[in-house]
């Protein structure tokens, strides 16, 4: 056994316990803390994505001195561990890229704390991608949503404690619902491992003894994470929790909370309840339907909002929506394509979130989407990522939207009854989307008198909004290897 | 219906359940919240509870070194509800201190007033 | 535009434009104009470059209605069609779970799925692989360790959450007064009788929960609930004594010494057991004869752990919601 396969289990507990530490240092040495951990995270998934590349297939690891079904196991695979490099890597340029932020708008002697959240948070999401049990998933849910809470919260503004409460609430009746899947799975078939949940439900399914409580066990389990994850009904305490958070927390939020919890989803479709189960089912469509239905009304309220951040907080909404209509297809090709927009809007996201505080900055800090005039001028490191990241959520080609939304189109034509109406509304939205994005882009770039750069954001923000703007034009222009990798790593999936 | 009956404890914990569930999301003062998502939890861990309880077996406690299989309950659910009342616990004492906050600024427990005048009052402190 | 007719007032149209706008019709609408924004406008001389530029244009159209629709009109009379819809939907939610629950397994049954090899495993096995006698500890401590380690680490994210949102600033003279003025409700006022008996009750409370979670292994018992006795005996000493006895010595630097030592302990023993577990190395702890106190490998030393950890974080939570500070 090689010692590379040691290295998630590491980087869980190293999370868990830099987190514990950084409660108790002072503020300086918990950001350095936390860059070391987030540093140490991004070259282990890469080295444990080259084994398992080379061996061609997952593998399980051992928690404890007992297999698996009577102790913990987790399993890392292709995909698990691109998504754990690509998060942990997202994560780390957005605590760089915000942390001037983090030091204006939290009380100095919490900082250290925010950086604890944020290192409990990454242990979550690591557990959450790579475990294999469901009650350690639960268990890692809650450690997820008290941490985005809390970060959240550091704001001591009300309006971030109002927003944080909503978000509590929803939350916390999302795993309530979850919560009640894993029971009811656990009394029909006997088991906590998902390998072993899978077959037992496949000889459930072929025998057809509790087909009611499959059904419902899908669909808790489904409108649990959905409300978690910002679908559309349950997307109210979305744009609240962005309007008031720091800048780097709205990145995190929106691009890594929400994320892992749609990941959890696909590794429930693949791993617990099996492919044929679930194709069998009609919750697929239900699904379908409520992505369909914040792809268009996410972006139809962006329009109407007049300061920046709450505008690309619903257009969060709407790309959730895309990645809730590519599960809801119900083939294969729809899971690839949403399991790309993943990494595609995750990108994107972030760099706007980031890049979008420099541009405010230009202006004194006031974020409404008329005074932005000209600011591209006075800030062109912000302007010109900002801009890199609105075409990237266009879909305009070169960047990732591009081949997000491609695969959404192609992966639509293998559903014979749902190729219409996913067309359309792929076009629709991003016309939409094209009309806030741009409008913004245009009014950024617009002439004003005095064209000279005037402020300099700081060298960890350059940095940071450049990688991000780099590795999306990156996985744009490689798209069609990441998403082999992606394929690959979905058959090894389940 | 007579599934109902058969499963009485399942069935007191999913109605307890559901009357935490909608005070939880319907109820608009914070404290009646906080109660609510307290009976959700109960009922869910009664649910849980509940599935590990064989007739006429004993607690799995060895005694007498009798470690035969048909001699004790199922262990697994008491474990994960130990996991589950620490989570609640954790939950509740979060929600409590927001709601403490919350009172300090806004004089009010009403949920959508705060939401209201937090809206209109913009970013500042 | 078009004219407006003579008699506007009286027709259909305005009766139900008013009606949904509370009022006022759409025709008669006021645009709100930022004040600000036409000022900062005016001053920098500017070509317009797009339609969404210049605020003097006179705003018709379906974009600009949308931008400037109000929402109260519609908000009352959306509320109570609100009200009534949820209600509906967690009244389905209860129903379909009811529905569902008539078709699982009978309670109490010994068939029932759940009780398979899993189950078999930890009560057969169990006191030879881990040496706990209680069955349940032996699980969630050693088969499913990981479990509980992320289990504590919640109560630990919960502890800095609460501190994050009502741990006083030390350095802010003036909040911590104000505080401090606002306790003196729920300070003691040497009350002689609830001095006595807290002085002959505290001690018992202690020994008991540390019994419990020393016994953790061998009878019902284990680091949560102890830890809960022990940080409930610590709030009955200080709701009798006050601040200022038990300040001395439980302040914010012990609470972070024993969250540090107790929760780093835990993480680096388990790791130790988890590598030399997947590695396939033979680990080093003993584990002892079951019965005795000193057995089970590392149940005690992690119950004692967690059991520190739980009573500190339950002492804190007590100190935050009262005061916001220990001392």
């Amino acid at each position: 056994m090689d010692f590379v396969q040691n290295l998630p289990f590491f980087g869980i507990v190293a999370a868990l316990f830099f987190g514990v530490l950084c409660s108790v240092v002072h503020r300086r040495a918990a950001e350095i803390l936390t860059y070391l951990l987030l540093g140490f995270e991004v070259v282990a998934s890469v080295l444990v994505l080259q084994f398992v590349i080379r061996t061609g297939s997952s593998f399980t690891y051992m928690m404890g001195h007992f297999p698996a079904p009577w102790g913990n196991e987790i399993r890392a695979g292709i995909f698990e561990c691109f998504t754990a490099f690509f998060f942990s890597a997202t994560m780390l340029l957005a605590l760089v890229g915000g942390r001037k932020h983090i030091y204006h708008e939290v009380e100095s002697t919490k900082v250290n704390l925010y950086y604890t959240m944020a290192c409990l948070l990454l242990s979550s999401i690591l557990a959450l991608i790579y475990t294999n049990d469901l009650f350690t998933a639960y268990v890692f849910v809650e450690i997820n949503t008290l941490s985005a809470a809390g970060l959240i919260m550091t704001k001591r503004s009300g309006k971030a404690i109002a927003a944080a409460t909503k978000y509590m609430v929803m939350s916390l009746l999302g795993s309530a619902l979850f919560l009640m899947g894993i029971c009811t799975t656990y009394d029909i078939t006997g088991h906590l491992l998902m390998s072993n949940i899978k077959e037992a439900m496949a000889a459930l399914h072929a025998s057809g003894q509790y087909a009611v409580p499959i059904s419902v066990i899908i669909g808790l389990m489904s409108i649990g994470l959905a409300i978690k994850s910002a679908l559309y009904p349950f997307h109210t305490w979305l744009p609240d929790a962005h309007g008031s958070a720091s800048v780097s927390t709205s990145a995190i939020l929106s691009a890594l909370v929400s994320e892992v919890y749609m990941f959890l989803l696909i590794k429930i479709f693949y791993r617990v309840i099996g492919w044929d189960v679930v194709q069998d089912n009609k919750i697929m469509n239900v699904l379908y339907l409520f992505g369909i239905i914040a792809m268009l009304m996410g972006s139809i309220h962006a329009l109407r909002e007049s300061d920046i951040k709450q505008m690309i907080a619903y257009s969060s909404i709407a790309q959730f929506g895309y990645i809730f209509m590519g599960i809801g297809l119900g083939t294969a090709f729809g899971m690839q394509a949403a399991a790309f927009h993943l990494f595609a809007h995750a990108s994107g996201k972030a760099l706007v979130f980031i890049a979008q505080a420099g541009l405010a900055d230009a202006n004194g800090g006031d974020r409404r989407i008329v005074a932005l005039k000209g600011t591209a001028h006075k800030n062109p490191i912000a302007g010109l990522t900002f801009t890199v990241g609105a075409f990237s959520m266009v879909g305009i080609p070169f960047f990732a939207g591009f081949i997000s939304k491609y695969n959404f189109a192609t992966a639509a034509l293998y559903s014979p009854n749902k190729i219409v109406i996913t067309l359309v509304t792929l076009a629709i939205s991003t016309v939409l989307n094209a009309i806030y994005f741009l409008r913004v882009v245009l009014r950024i770039y617009s002439p004003i008198e005095d064209k000279k750069p005037v402020i300099r954001s700081g060298f960890a923000f350059g940095l940071a909004v450049t990688v991000m703007a780099i590795g999306n034009i990156a996985l744009g222009v490689f798209g069609s290897n990441v998403m082999e990798y992606i394929i690959s790593g979905l058959k090894m999936f389940g | 219906m007579i599934g109902l009956f058969n499963n009485l404890e399942a069935t007191t914990a999913i109605i307890v359940f559901g009357i935490g569930f909608t005070t939880l999301m319907l109820n608009r003062n914070m404290i009646k919240k906080i109660i609510g998502f307290d009976m959700m939890d109960c009922g869910m861990y009664l649910f849980l509870a509940s599935k590990g309880y064989i007739e006429g077996r004993l607690a799995p406690i060895v005694v007498n070194g009798i470690t035969d299989m048909d001699a004790y309950i199922n262990p697994i659910p008491a474990g994960l509800v130990l996991t589950g009342i620490v989570v609640s616990v954790s939950v509740s004492a979060v929600m409590l201190s927001l709601t403490i906050r919350l009172y300090r600024k806004y004089h009010t427990l009403d949920i959508d007033e705060i939401m209201m005048r937090a809206r209109e009052e913009g970013d500042d402190e | 535009m078009s004219k407006k007719r003579e008699d506007y007032e009286k027709s259909f149209w305005y009766k139900i434009s008013s009606f949904v706008n509370d009022g006022k019709s759409f025709a008669t609408k006021e645009i709100k104009e930022e004040k600000h924004i036409v000022e900062e406008d005016k001053s920098i001389n500017i070509v317009p470059m797009s339609p969404w530029d210049t605020e003097e244009i006179e705003r018709t159209g379906l974009y600009d209605s949308y931008k400037h629709w109000s929402f109260e009109g519609i908000l009352k009379r959306a509320q109570k069609f609100y009200g009534v819809f949820s209600v509906l939907v967690c009244v389905l939610i209860i129903g379909i779970l009811l529905y569902s629950i008539s078709k699982l397994p009978r309670f109490g049954n010994a068939e029932n799925p759940v009780n398979n090899e899993v189950s078999k495993r930890y009560i057969e096995q169990g006191i030879e692989e881990t040496g706990a006698v209680n069955i349940v500890t032996g699980m969630i401590l050693d088969y499913r360790a990981f479990d509980t380690l992320g289990e504590s680490h919640v109560l630990f994210t919960a502890c800095i959450v609460v501190f994050i949102l009502l741990r006083l600033d030390s350095k802010d003279q003036k909040t911590l007064e104000e505080a401090e003025a606002d306790d003196r409700n729920f300070e003691p006022k040497n009350d002689t009788i609830l001095q006595k008996v807290t002085r002959l009750l505290v001690p018992p409370v202690f020994i008991f929960g540390i019994y419990v979670i020393l016994n953790g292994h061998l009878s019902p018992g284990g680091g949560f609930s102890g830890g809960a006795i022990i940080g409930a005996g610590l709030i009955l000493y200080l709701n009798a004594f006050g601040f200022k006895k038990t300040g001395k010595f439980f302040t914010l630097r012990l609470h972070k010494i024993i969250s540090i030592i107790a929760l780093g302990f835990y993480s680096l023993s388990k790791s130790y057991s988890f590598f030399t577990g997947a590695n396939h190395l033979e680990s080093f702890i003993p584990k002892g004869t079951p019965g005795n106190i000193l057995s089970s490998g590392l149940i005690l030393p992690l119950n004692i752990a967690v059991g520190m950890v739980v009573a500190c974080t339950m002492y804190g939570f007590y100190v935050m919601f009262r005061k916001g500070g220990y001392k």
